[in-house]
């Protein structure tokens, strides 16, 4: 079974001399839901933009479910749905014709294209806006219309660049519930974003990408095992001042919040029968930050690179 | 892939875009050809008396239903293809399996749906200041449909060079207009000396206005054969242009 995506030895180098892609090998299997992150700049969108030909590349292959776009272009596109992170579309046109002419550039039916497009807007509740004019959209709205439109030639892959940028939580994660669906019917789909969160819930392979190198490409169980410690909160009683925890690093955030760092070796029940000795309730309990997002940190860091484009929400 | 559905869907498109804003794009060139016959037709043109062997009033009509028709399909298709570039629903076709031919005739064709119908309206307009007549019709058809898809093709490469909505404004100000003012609308080439006559074949609407002419009234200035061999040379040069351009993705892949 041919790879969904196979990218070799990929580079890509701006007119002005940037070089973007500093040889890039990629291989997304068929059925996955694979993330490709970095930071700003890093080349994931114009890692995207050269699958998608919409970047010329200077160098390398690109094979999408078996395709060489230098030999077979017009049947790798057919395979590809693309949410660019910009929006893209014909601001003064209703939505219900910019999705049935999209499916008309793939070929698809007329007929057929209005009974998807019903069925694509009614699942990302635009219906009622399918006569509205695309720049009468929220933000959201506009994000679930490159979703619905990149979905009207039911392609195999979906390729989705930062989809979630600026949207609310409640829509995000009901985006992310769609995006699961999608997968589970088989459609591969390649997702960019800035919310490691996103990433870490989501995907099932990881490629990182720092200055136009991949710098890890694993899968998400075996990144996340990386991780030698994680940090947890605990919500205590006011006045907790006197704790006191031994073989842990810990910081008292203010009199009722206690956070500890716990590695590998060590057992949470430690902290329990400690605070218990001492009398300390615990009131509740939480992962403190993204996991992910500590691994990323310490993969770009290793390039000497800032981080501070990435956030955690 | 059903290369005619994608065609299609480009022609309805860009069908839709300009019906969508008709007093925008269909009304205007109404009006202008209405001051062109009050002015040009009645009030100046009674005391031209005859041109070319007919009253200047019925002389002028071709021309600027063919100065329309020039001026129509090249701005459809430079500002509706920049438009896409701007906002960047250029891409959605390009992300597409559409083969470049389709992209241009698509755009082109739109181009052309306007020129034509927007001289179908100056006709209709024409017809309530001076009797039409019609020598042969098929040259009328040919000369319309051809000279429409020059200037499409010729919008179209204009918006693909274009890098600000004021790039697809400089070839119509300072090229198209002279070129079409020059082109033998209001007078006969006949009536300039010889070397500005020579001067004037090498306009190209010089051919296309005297073939249409020619279509209404059996006059022409230049010979009809020569006259489908230039606008025939033009289509296969801009078509070639248009073409490479889309392919190596100027002005539309980085």
């Amino acid at each position: 079974m041919h790879k969904a995506l196979a990218i070799s030895a990929l580079e890509k180098t701006y007119k002005g001399g940037f070089q973007a892609l500093k040889g890039i090998d990629l291989t997304v299997e068929q059925g996955d839901f694979f993330a490709l992150l970095g930071p700003n700049g890093a080349g994931k969108s114009t890692t995207i933009g050269v699958i998608t030909s919409l970047v010329n590349k200077t160098a390398g292959k690109v094979k999408v479910f078996g395709f060489d776009i230098d030999t077979d272009l017009e049947k790798a596109k057919s395979f590809i749905g693309l949410v660019p992170q910009e929006f893209n579309f014909n601001q003064f046109e209703p939505l219900m014709n910019i999705l049935v002419n999209q499916a008309g550039y793939y070929g698809v039916e007329k007929k057929i294209a209005i009974q998807r497009a019903e069925k694509y807007l009614k699942q990302l509740e635009l219906w009622d806006k399918r006569h509205d004019a695309a720049r009468m959209l929220s933000g959201g709205m506009k994000r679930r219309l490159m979703i619905a439109r990149a979905l009207m030639h039911e392609p195999q892959m979906l390729i989705l660049d930062e989809p979630t940028a600026g949207v609310d939580i409640e829509v995000r994660r009901a985006m992310w519930d769609f995006l699961r669906e999608l997968n589970k019917q088989g459609i591969t789909i390649i997702l960019t974003t800035h919310y490691l969160e996103e990433a870490e819930m989501l995907c099932r392979n990881i490629a990182i990408i720092d200055q136009g190198k991949i710098v890890e490409n694993t899968d998400m169980k075996s990144l996340l095992a990386q991780l030698d410690s994680e940090t947890f909160v605990f919500d205590l009683p006011t006045n907790s001042k006197t704790v006191q925890l031994s073989e842990f690093t810990y910081r008292l955030v203010d009199d009722h919040t206690l956070e500890v760092d716990v590695n590998k070796l060590q057992s949470l029940n430690q902290i329990f029968v400690q605070l218990s000795q001492q009398g300390i309730e615990v009131l509740s309990m939480r992962n403190k930050s993204n996991r992910l997002e500590a691994l990323f940190v310490n993969l770009i860091n290793k390039g000497g690179k800032n981080t501070g484009a990435i956030t955690n929400e | 892939m059903n290369n005619s559905i994608a065609l299609k869907s480009i022609l309805n498109k860009e069908i839709q875009r300009f019906m969508r804003i008709w007093i925008q794009t269909l009304v205007p060139p109404a009006i202008t050809i209405s001051l062109y016959f009050v002015i040009f037709g009645s009030l100046i043109g009674s005391r031209i008396g005859e041109m070319g062997g007919f009253d200047y009033m019925s002389f002028i009509v071709p021309g600027l239903i063919m100065m329309s028709v020039i001026t129509n399909s090249y701005s459809n298709v430079a500002s509706s293809f920049f438009s896409a570039k701007w906002q960047r629903n250029v891409e959605e076709m390009l992300v597409a399996p559409v083969p470049n031919w389709v992209i241009v005739a698509g755009y082109v064709g739109g181009g052309m749906a306007r020129g034509i119908l927007v001289g179908l309206i100056v006709t209709l307009v024409s017809m309530f200041f001076v009797d039409i007549q019609i020598h042969n019709v098929w040259i009328i058809i040919a000369t319309v449909g051809l000279t429409s898809a020059v200037f499409a093709l010729g919008g179209l490469i204009n918006a693909i060079f274009a890098g600000s909505f004021d790039d697809i404004s400089i070839i119509p100000t300072f090229i198209l207009t002279p070129l079409t003012y020059l082109g033998g609308v209001f007078y006969s080439i006949n009536l300039l000396p010889e070397f500005w006559q020579g001067v004037s074949k090498v306009n190209p609407i010089v051919y296309m206005v005297n073939a249409f002419r020619y279509g209404f009234l059996g006059v022409s200035d230049v010979s009809i054969t020569t006259a489908f061999i230039v606008i025939g040379l033009f289509i296969t040069v801009l078509f070639t242009i248009a073409m490479t351009l889309i392919s190596k993705g100027i002005g539309l892949r980085s």
